[in-house]
């Protein structure tokens, strides 16, 4: 079945079987192998991906669902050799060991700030009708839903204070 | 996944039609329970069609004074949205703490009431199970899980709903909208949307086949305080193994039978003066554990309990 998708800002237009995944057509179709299959099964994050700005598992969306959103993944992140700033965050803080939940952990984080600037409440608020503040607290129960097993989750929550309000 | 075609229909009309169309078709809309569970064959839709583009995706005001939340508003919409901030605390708590931050922006209001249940034994393929074939026998009762039913369970199932949405909309008393292929229209009580097991535990709803929601309608909210809360197995992103919603005198329990439960012994013992801890022995008189769920008592009565009296309920009695 046609699709047709932009990808990191260029078009991208595949034949797929329905049954592709988001996360399997960008890594064994388009060899973006960066965003990452964990449980395959929307448990981990390690896939998260951002589509038109939110982030999504890329695991249980089906790729020909996405016909013209705009997809970005962690290649598509950096400008030239300028890193983005969570990116540069996650390096300077040091923010992982085996690194391979990271792109999901960058992405969400994306996505994650990107929601908080839009004033999204999370469980952790408080007072629902109140301005959206990142602390530590807030961090954490927003990127629940990315894992990391080597739990490098310290390093991973000062990446995020460092990069918050950036993205 | 098992083979499968795929449509993209233009409107709820269309939509209707394509699914009573091709026997074995689904509606999909985000896809996170759905495309799991194809995954792993437990569902195998021969079509799918996908509703997430139709123009269901809106939050309105109704002449009422309430809220009509479209069928493919997503999680995080309903959850962000200023007027559900404001005037249905409890649904926007329940909202937040269900999954994660990217499953909230797939899922949407439909999906969500209509996900199927995380029973452990529903999920492994290798043990019976009467939802995935009915007439197998169920593994859960007796088994070595905990997260099962007590109230309304049967012999044949004593899986629960999954949902923190539901529990909150059932003590909110929303109404859920429902399109069938023949062009009529009704609307029914969240509380009628889904059944007891009985002995056909595979029949999870009311909805007849082909019918599809396209709304779930909120009314005024009632006075008094809201409150949903969780219980689970740690802190965040995790099913909840018992939950509460309270929304003035209204209350209604998650994570504790095949529907959301709606706590009416408990509402009527507040009414008639209770306080929240007589509410909730009320409300737990009826239940039946079956061994490895027992916890869930003192959980419950404890956990409503609380509930009730943070909101102030039946203080005004």
């Amino acid at each position: 079945m046609k699709t047709s998708f932009k990808l990191n800002g260029q078009a991208a237009s595949l034949d797929l079987d329905p049954r592709t995944t988001l996360l399997d057509a960008l890594r064994e179709n388009l060899g973006l192998k960066g965003s990452k299959k964990g449980c395959d099964h929307g448990q981990c994050g390690a896939c998260t991906v951002l589509v038109n700005g939110r982030r999504i598992n890329a695991c249980l969306s089906l790729a020909v669902t996405h016909e013209d959103d705009e997809i970005t993944t962690i290649e598509g992140l950096a400008q030239g050799e300028a890193l983005h700033p969570v990116q540069a965050a996650f390096l300077e803080q040091d923010a992982f060991q085996c690194g391979y939940c990271t792109p999901g952990q960058i992405c969400s984080t994306i996505g994650m700030l990107k929601e908080a600037a839009d004033g999204w409440a999370s469980l952790v608020t408080e007072d629902l009708t109140a301005d959206t503040v990142l602390t530590d607290a807030e961090i954490r129960e927003r990127m629940s839903g990315n894992l990391c097993r080597c739990s490098a989750y310290p390093q991973i929550l000062a990446a995020i204070r460092s990069a918050g309000g950036v993205a | 996944m098992k083979p499968f075609t795929y449509e993209r229909p233009a409107d709820v009309t269309e939509a209707l039609a394509m699914v009573a169309a091709a026997p074995g078709a689904r509606f999909l809309a985000g896809g996170t329970n759905l495309v799991d569970l194809m995954k792993l064959q437990i569902e195998q839709p021969t079509h799918l069609v996908d509703v997430s583009r139709l123009p269901l995706g809106q939050i309105e005001d109704t002449a009422e004074g309430g809220l009509r939340l479209g069928a493919t508003t997503t999680n995080s919409q309903v959850a962000a949205d200023g007027k559900v901030r404001a005037r249905y605390p409890a649904l926007a708590q329940a909202i937040l703490s269900g999954a994660s931050g990217q499953l909230r922006n797939k899922a949407t209001t439909a999906g969500n009431l209509l996900q199927r249940t995380r029973c452990a034994y529903f999920y492994d393929t290798t043990k019976p199970c009467n939802k995935r074939q009915p007439g197998a026998g169920c593994a859960a009762i007796g088994g070595i899980y905990a997260n099962t039913a007590i109230f309304g369970a049967s012999k044949a199932c004593i899986a629960t709903h999954p949902s923190d949405m539901a529990v909150a909309l059932s003590a909110l008393d929303a109404q859920v909208e429902i399109a069938g292929p023949d062009g009529q229209a009704r609307a029914i009580p969240l509380d009628d949307v889904h059944r007891l097991p009985g002995e056909t535990p595979h029949i999870e709803t009311t909805l007849e086949p082909g019918e599809m929601i396209t709304a779930v309608v909120l009314p005024p909210p009632p006075s008094g305080g809201q409150i949903y809360r969780k219980a689970r197995e740690r802190a965040s992103y995790a099913f909840a193994i018992g939950s509460v919603a309270v929304a003035g005198g209204k209350v209604a329990l998650g994570a504790v039978a095949h529907k959301p439960w709606r706590a009416r012994a408990a509402e009527q013992a507040l009414a008639g003066g209770a306080s929240p801890a007589e509410a909730m022995a009320a409300e737990m008189a009826s239940a039946q554990p079956d061994g490895h769920n027992d916890f869930k008592l003192k959980l419950m009565a404890r956990l409503g309990a609380a509930c009730l009296t943070t909101t102030g309920a039946g203080d005004d009695q």
